[in-house]
């Protein structure tokens, strides 16, 4: 893509024009460093992308699906959506690949809980007695 | 080059003059308060810690004096004397476990030495770490007025008037654990109070986690790799992720319990329609983690205190290292096994057994290495040693009687006795305590600069193990024949074993109050510490005790930070000094011209 | 979180710190603090920070996923039910006008980055107006479930067996069975305090303190007129429901009993009956009181979302602020930068929230 191949470059001065993708802070004797300064355009197409997405999502709810593929059709589009979020309004895309890395941390540890513990009320569900609204009267 | 020689000028000779260190860099009590010192913050937190652990002591004594009868010993009637053991218990657990072991290592010892053995100036965030110490200081407060408000109504009974009975909390009776549906529908009022403390304890909690992700990540000076970092920075690094981690699941576990209480809201009553079983599993989810959180940072400390009162090179660096990593990894798959009597399932049971048998061995690795650090080393018995040593003992009885509760059909059998009680109190008070003092005494001269009386310190030690030893572990024989925990009264056939418990108690106190008579003395009238006593060589023993403000006059330069031999022992002025060329060649700044 | 840097900054000035010799003969950048030996040392040190806090952000809110996940996963019919009573259309419209405000404020962070304070700050104004809409809109639903009488915890007066909206304030039918399914719903605001403690752990098999039934005890049973009165006080129990007896007998005696075998989930009696898809109907009363977890749910999740919708909002004022001082450029921008971060994360939440609870069938 061609900001991509901008961003690589390094400009020297002039830096400031609008459009530029891309502007040398300039840290005195500290050398300089270089923020990546995302297009116009680019934003745009990423907030298109988020309302088509939030149509889909809304719109495949009108269709029946089975309970269960219609769950994970739901959160297929929420990750795609939060992925777009990520990758391109937060950065991501550009940043250290750590902080990549300090999401997807998160994400898994998420997972392992919500997964973990489904599972084992799945399981235990047989043994827990409901709360029954009879039989209580003296 | 210009660096090692002004770091060979600071180990030699003391500092020009006073008001060059940090202990006197600012002057009145603002100073101190709103210090961004990492130092000054970290010596702020081992008053407050300290305090907590003191507390939590009496606790403990008032616990163990009633247990020295099965009947009553502080009131005429058997419900007061049996609520008044459930405050204690609960009390004794909170301020323990929240307020102590947890911040203990890592935000006292931790904050004190880690930048500086990185080599840096202080931590990524400065003002965030003074959050950290403030978000403990408020998440103290209102547990100390939970033990206030218990005490009020102890002595005044319930109050006539109604907001009297609204406002002031009657203490915490729910075990710190805070199980539902009692926590949320029958507990004491103070429970509330108790949460609120504990969700911004754990903020405390956090904040010290991003900050040390972040100076371990970003500030690493110039030569100072991965791999050349201290390994109390690395189990410093493997708790910080776990406290980032798991601390927000305690943070919404306990938002959940305080809707539920005074909202109603059912999710985990099973009378408003809520799963107890996923309780635990929220509060172990963090919980687990957190017994981790109180052994990672020992462990590190034990790694350093060994290798360098052994002035022999760690053993197995790579797996010290690794094994702390795998440890913060694998202690969220374990949780579980908390839940093998709650109603969990077998297929969970299962699982989580297994996994269990796992964390042991990145833990028993680390045990082989310290060991075999101390191999042919140069053993000293200094006070720090012995409390390295009595850590060993101790955490291989705990770790080795975790095995026999990770295992099913044995852990059926044992679950709620005296067993569980003295294996967690031999991880986190044999392991954590003594990791715990072990460092105190290992940078108590960093700290203040001033040398511990090593007599007395090494009598206080060897008592405290022995204490430790009588109080807990008769109780896993008591808890083995089936004696049940958090009860205020027991069989007789027990009494033998509570008797001997308590007078290990007070052994233990009389033991703690000596170390802290010790370490008060050598503030007053001990020895000026050199710059390296031991002998050590990470970076922090590179500067002045105490260190400057800004830690180093020079930035330093990583080598291998336990290559003993760059610091020989200089019989005219009886310290360690720097052997300049070896550091050298050892750092690699420039290929060495000639050997020495 | 976000403010970080620029603290740093300040607090070294405030502080006096003294630079080592050995940079001192550098001139330092005015955002640099003195533990930093370049900006982009500590940008990326801010960025981090921010991160490793997100992080901590999703496991908090995970939690309240998984809360939700068990339930939906056991409750599958419960959810579908219960989610009828939530705005489709105004949920949509607040994931856009939410998008809408992430957008404006990544083209803040782009106009920051770029020294065009004055485009920044209306940017950040935008972004404000976005979050304003978001919570408005939220504040319509709200009363809309407050219309429907459905509230948190031990207000709510919603009985799921009545079909459609409801006139606030007025019995929903005259029937007699249902006034005492009525009365059963008001007993459940009767504070705590009036339950016997003892009653919890010696019930008989098969005679829970049920959810329904509830705290359907003797005395509640035998004091319907003081369960009206409690009715009427409403939300002013609260302080008195603190009040728990300290020696109050344990109720530690969960609601499990191991392998019993009394195969009362949902899931499996409809599994043994060869058909999976049931409808709310067919479910048994003490089943279809089950939607009040799912509104606890709905307001817990929205709930914490909005406060952090509203902390953001603060955030955003205070760089909006500073913004309109000028302060932020092609060399210091970080503030914005994490502010931002912490605006998309909110957003991010919401992404899940919106299909979650609102479009589930």
């Amino acid at each position: 893509m061609a900001h991509e191949i901008q961003h690589v470059s390094t400009p020297a001065g002039g830096a400031h024009a609008a459009g530029q993708s891309h502007v040398p802070a300039h840290g005195q004797h500290h050398g300089e460093y270089h923020v990546h300064v995302v297009p116009p355009w680019l934003l745009i197409a990423v907030f298109v992308c988020l309302v088509i997405l939030t149509g889909i999502t809304v719109g495949v709810t009108y269709f029946d699906f089975g309970r269960t593929l219609n769950v994970w059709i739901a959160l297929a589009v929420a990750v795609a959506k939060a992925t777009l979020v990520a990758l391109f309004f937060m950065h991501l895309r550009w940043d250290s690949p750590f902080n990549s890395v300090v999401l997807f941390a998160a994400l898994f540890f998420v997972a392992l809980f919500i997964g973990t513990v489904i599972l084992d009320s799945k399981e235990y569900q047989i043994n827990f007695v409901p709360p029954t609204s009879t039989s209580m009267a003296p | 080059m210009s660096a090692i020689t002004g770091n060979l000028g600071l180990a030699t000779k003391q500092p020009e003059h006073k008001s060059d260190n940090y202990l006197t860099h600012g002057k009145g009590i603002k100073s101190w308060l709103f210090s961004l010192d990492h130092k000054r913050i970290g010596l702020m937190y081992m008053i407050g810690v300290l305090t907590a652990f003191f507390i939590g002591g009496v606790f403990a004594m008032l616990l163990r004096t009633k247990l020295l009868t099965p009947g009553l010993m502080y009131t005429h009637n058997e419900a007061d004397e049996w609520n008044f053991y459930n405050h204690c218990f609960t009390l004794h657990g909170a301020f323990m476990v929240f307020m102590f072991i947890i911040p203990a290592i890592p935000a006292v010892l931790g904050n004190f030495v880690l930048p500086m053995m990185l080599g840096a100036k202080d931590v990524a965030f400065p003002r965030l770490n003074l959050g950290s110490l403030w978000c403990w200081i408020i998440g103290s407060i209102f547990f100390g007025w939970v033990l206030l408000g218990g005490i009020l109504h102890a002595a005044f009974g319930p109050f006539a008037n109604y907001w009297a009975n609204a406002l002031i909390p009657a203490g915490l009776d729910t075990g710190w654990t805070f199980y539902t549906p009692y926590s949320t529908a029958k507990a004491a009022n103070g429970t509330v109070e108790a949460l609120l403390g504990i969700f911004i304890l754990g903020f405390s909690s956090i904040l010290t986690g991003v900050n040390f992700i972040a100076t371990i990540h970003m500030l690493r000076p110039k030569g100072m790799t991965w791999f050349r970092m201290p390994l109390f920075l690395w189990s410093l690094y493997a708790t910080s992720i776990i406290q980032i981690l798991a601390t927000p699941v305690l943070a919404i576990t306990g938002l959940l319990l305080l809707a539920e209480r005074t909202l109603g809201v059912g999710i985990f009553d099973p009378a408003l329609g809520g799963d107890p079983v996923m309780y635990q599993h929220f509060f172990w989810f963090y919980s687990h983690p957190a017994v981790y959180i109180m052994i990672l940072p020992a462990m590190g400390v034990i790694s350093e205190v060994i290798t360098a009162h052994t002035r022999k090179h760690v053993f197995g660096y790579n797996f010290i290292a690794y094994s702390s990593i795998a440890i913060a990894m694998l202690s969220f798959l374990v949780w579980g096994h908390h839940l093998f009597v709650s109603g969990q399932s077998p297929l969970a049971n299962a699982i989580f057994s297994i996994l269990t048998f796992a964390i042991a061995v990145p833990s028993a690795i680390k045990v082989f290495n310290w060991v075999s650090t101390m191999w042919r080393g140069d053993i000293r018995f200094t006070t720090p040693m012995i409390c390295a040593l009595s850590f060993i003992i101790l955490f291989t009885f705990g770790g080795l009687t975790g095995l026999f509760l990770g295992a099913l059909s044995n852990d059926v059998h044992v679950t709620g006795t005296y067993f569980i009680v003295a294996h967690f109190h031999y991880v986190m008070v044999g392991s954590a305590l003594f990791a715990f003092l072990a460092g105190l005494y290992h940078w108590w001269p960093k700290m203040f600069g001033k040398m511990t009386n090593k007599t007395v310190g090494n009598i206080a030690a060897i008592l405290l193990l022995i204490g430790f030893n009588l109080t807990f572990f008769v109780q896993f024989i008591a808890g083995a024949k089936g004696l049940p925990r958090r009860y205020a009264s027991y069989p007789p056939e027990f009494h033998k074993y509570m008797v001997t418990s308590t007078i290990g108690a007070y052994v233990m106190a009389v033991a703690l109050f000596m170390m802290a008579g010790n370490l008060l003395a050598a503030l007053i009238n001990g020895k000026k510490a050199p710059a390296n006593p031991w002998g050590a060589n990470t970076l922090e023993w590179h500067t002045a005790s105490p260190p400057p403000h800004d830690n180093f006059p020079v930035e330093p330069v990583a080598g291998d930070p336990y290559d003993m031999g760059s610091w020989v022992w200089d019989e005219a002025t009886e310290q360690w000094v720097l052997d300049e060329d070896h550091a050298r060649t050892v750092a690699g700044t420039e290929p060495t011209v000639h050997q020495h | 979180m976000s403010e970080l840097v620029n603290k740093q900054q300040a607090a070294v000035a405030l502080a006096g710190d003294t630079f080592s010799p050995a940079r001192d003969h550098h001139h330092h950048p005015p955002h640099l603090a003195h533990h930093f030996d370049t900006l982009e040392q500590q940008f990326a040190s801010g960025k981090l920070g921010m991160w490793v806090f997100l992080a901590t952000e999703l496991l908090m809110f995970g939690g309240l996923f998984c809360a939700y996940s068990v339930y939906r996963h056991n409750h599958p019919e419960i959810f579908e039910f219960g989610h009828q009573y939530l705005d489709k259309t105004l949920g949509a419209i607040n994931t856009i006008v939410l998008i809408t405000s992430s957008l404006t404020m990544a083209w803040g962070v782009r106009e920051a980055q770029l020294g065009h304070n004055k485009r920044l700050a209306l940017c950040l104004i935008l972004t404000l107006l976005g979050g304003a809409g978001f919570m408005c809109i939220k504040t319509v639903e709200y009363h809309a479930k407050w219309e429907h009488r459905v509230f948190a915890g031990r207000w709510d007066q919603y009985d799921p067996r009545y079909k459609g909206p409801q006139v606030p304030h007025e019995p929903p039918t005259n029937e007699p069975e249902a006034q005492a399914e009525q009365q059963i719903k008001n007993n459940k605001m009767l504070p705590q305090t009036t339950m016997e403690p003892q009653n919890m752990p010696t019930l008989p098999q098969g005679a829970n303190p049920g959810y329904g039934a509830a705290l359907a005890t003797p005395q509640a049973a035998t004091a319907p007129s003081e369960a009206a009165a409690t009715t009427q006080a409403g939300p002013m129990l609260q302080a008195g429901d603190a009040y728990a007896d300290p020696n109050a007998g344990t109720a530690d005696a969960a609601k499990i009993h191991p392998m019993q075998g009394v195969p009362a989930g949902l899931a499996t009696r409809v599994h043994a009956e060869g058909k999976w898809e049931v409808k709310f109907d067919d479910l048994p009363k003490t089943e279809q009181d089950h939607v009040l977890t799912f509104f606890n749910l709905y307001f817990l999740m929205t709930g914490l979302h909005g406060i952090h919708v509203l902390v953001g909002m603060g955030l955003i004022c205070w760089i909006l602020i500073r913004s309109m001082k000028h302060e932020f450029g092609p060399t210091y921008f970080a503030p914005v930068d994490l502010v931002g971060l912490y605006w998309h994360l909110v957003d991010l939440i919401w992404i899940f929230l919106f299909p979650l609870l609102y479009l589930i069938h």
